[in-house]
């Protein structure tokens, strides 16, 4: 049998390598944590970073110096107020300069599908009269060669890795999600490597149990990694909540550059890894996260022998 | 600065009064498109209120939440519990939005112009912005394709603008028809939500022009706040003060607390 576990250490030393670009997605769900702090950790350096949200995890990723580059579609911490480490890197160049390229939500979102399904391009009904095609020349407009309107274009997106947080997958990368499912299953698609990452690994049974919830197929995965409470501080549906009170932390502490670098140097660079990371949380605020039950009844899929 | 109800003798804060103006607004309304902060409220309460039947989709992926708390961000997993359905973003936006299924949406920004254009990318230059704003978002695609679009802003002169620092979202352009000509599917912006006055557009110019006057508050306030000559609709009257059943659901809301 494929098996195609690896540590998370093992499965970043093998995947991401300097100069790539990566995506790690997720909308406000999901957001693959213990995979940036790792990449911190191994000290990768320019990186395009691409997300839909940078949301704190690209924050924390482009004040510790691994990018370059960022290609996004909004810059917020969700709900709270504004990334101030990727306000400091576009205002101010510090800690280094970044470059960004930006989109709309939709225009994102088109350009993993063109990536994914070998499209040159991918036609949507935005971008009319506003200043974000001025600003970057990849978002065009056609004519229909049918004539009946004009449209905007936007470019194909292959990210070199895909990272991606999920409930539970086999040991082949079958992966099973539920809850938001964002731009998961393009981004994973659209990508060269794979990297799932997953709150608990189940036999393939499992999954052939229950089909439908099956959002990657193992055959596109590279590599699978076991991370409970991988995606803290953000949530991963009926596992845990987000935990806002770092959200809000977050925006306090990193107002400040030194106090930044000091909070990275805690809790990345002098943790092992994203176990000893929540055993220095500690289990109360695992406690304060853990959501009631709201459990969907099982199905009748039926056997068709 | 708070208001004071001279009916009923109620008082209440700025934005309690945008909240209960942008509910009252939904009535009638089938789906509309939440965005995060104040838009989050007041659906939420014209689904208790004035709009029972509302379903609220979210641009994170979510189609008829029923939220059993007040949602943190767009992203909360309390959306996804006990929503009718949950979808790709993909789908979302290409299906829902694009398919022509979302009726009204409400949206904000840091700046507005006559038009109802909106910037949420910066203030200064794009290149050396001295704020760096959070962009898009979906709020393009958004302002675009909805069929209609309320506006909900504080009235602040460094918002209403005479020209935007960036153009994010499309309004009605340059006026007149510029929109409509411009191929886009949507009205475009019709309401125009503020703590002080409510605007809409119902001119040849479509141009943004004040209908009425949050309670106590005089027209030189407005002008005050507003970096052109803003229009005036033919008559101009007083919006009804906030219900105190209203701003009780409010601040229920607020509380992080939903009604059952």
């Amino acid at each position: 049998m494929v098996d195609k576990c690896l540590s998370l250490r093992e499965a970043i030393a093998e995947y991401v390598h300097d100069g790539m670009s990566v995506a790690i997605e997720g909308f406000t769900a999901f957001i693959c944590f213990a995979a940036g702090h790792e990449i911190i950790r191994q000290r990768r350096r320019d990186l395009t970073l691409i997300r839909m949200t940078p949301d704190l995890i690209y924050d924390q990723m482009v004040a510790a110096g691994t990018a370059r580059k960022l290609v996004f579609s909004y810059l917020g911490n969700p709900g709270v107020g504004p990334l101030h480490c990727l306000r400091r890197a576009i205002e101010n160049g510090v800690p280094t300069p970044l470059e960004i390229e930006e989109y709309s939500h939709y225009g994102m979102v088109g350009r993993y599908i063109a990536g994914a399904t070998h499209l040159p391009f991918f036609p949507l009904q935005s971008y009319f009269g506003s200043d974000m095609p001025v600003v970057n020349e990849q978002i065009k407009f056609i004519e229909s060669p049918y004539g009946n309107g004009s449209v905007a274009l936007v470019p194909p997106l292959t990210p070199d890795v895909a990272i991606i947080h999920a409930q539970r997958a086999d040991r082949k990368g079958n992966t099973q999600l539920w809850g938001l499912l964002g731009v998961q299953k393009e981004v994973a698609f659209a990508a060269k490597k794979v990297i799932v990452v997953v709150e608990e690994l189940v036999e393939e049974a499992v999954i052939r149990s229950d089909p439908n919830r099956t959002l990657i197929p193992g055959l596109i995965v590279n590599a699978v990694v076991q991370v409970p409470y991988g995606a803290y501080p953000s949530y991963v549906q009926g596992y845990y909540d987000r935990d806002n009170v770092f959200y809000l932390a977050w925006d306090a502490l990193s107002r400040d550059e030194k106090r930044t670098q000091a909070w990275l140097e805690e809790w990345v660079y002098n943790v092992k890894d994203h176990a000893e990371y929540l055993r220095k949380l500690g289990s109360e605020t695992l406690e304060r996260i853990r959501p009631g039950s709201a459990a969907a009844p099982a199905i009748e899929y039926g056997a068709y022998e | 600065m708070s208001y004071k109800n001279s009916a009923n003798g109620a008082e209440y804060q700025p934005d309690e009064i945008m909240i209960v103006a942008a509910a009252r607004a939904l009535e009638k309304a089938r789906t509309v498109f939440v965005g995060v902060g104040l838009p989050n409220i007041a659906c939420n309460l014209a689904r208790h209120t004035v709009a029972p039947d509302l379903e609220l989709i979210y641009e994170s992926g979510i189609y008829g939440a029923n939220p059993a708390r007040l949602p943190l961000s767009i992203g909360d997993p309390t959306l996804v519990t006990g929503a009718l359905s949950v979808i790709p973003m993909a789908d979302l936006f290409g299906l829902y939005l694009q398919g022509g299924l979302v009726e009204v949406a409400l949206v904000g920004g840091a700046q507005i112009d006559r038009f109802g254009n909106l910037n949420t990318s910066v203030i200064g230059s794009y290149t050396h912005p001295d704020i760096r704003l959070p962009g898009s978002g979906g709020a393009c695609e958004i302002a675009i394709n909805a069929q209609r679009i309320f506006i909900i802003m504080h009235l602040k002169k460094r918002a209403f603008v005479e020209k935007l620092d960036f153009l994010t979202s499309p309004g009605h352009l340059h006026g007149s028809d510029t929109r409509r000509k411009s191929g886009m599917m949507g009205a475009g912006p019709e309401l125009i939500i503020t703590d002080k006055a409510l605007f809409n557009f119902e001119n040849e110019e479509r141009e943004m022009q004040l209908t009425s006057l949050q309670p106590g508050v005089t027209l030189e306030q407005v002008y005050a706040e507003i970096g052109w000559n803003v229009k005036l609709a033919g008559t101009i009257t007083e919006a009804p003060a906030p219900a105190s059943h209203e701003l009780r659901l409010v601040r229920a809301l607020r509380a992080g607390k939903l009604p059952a």
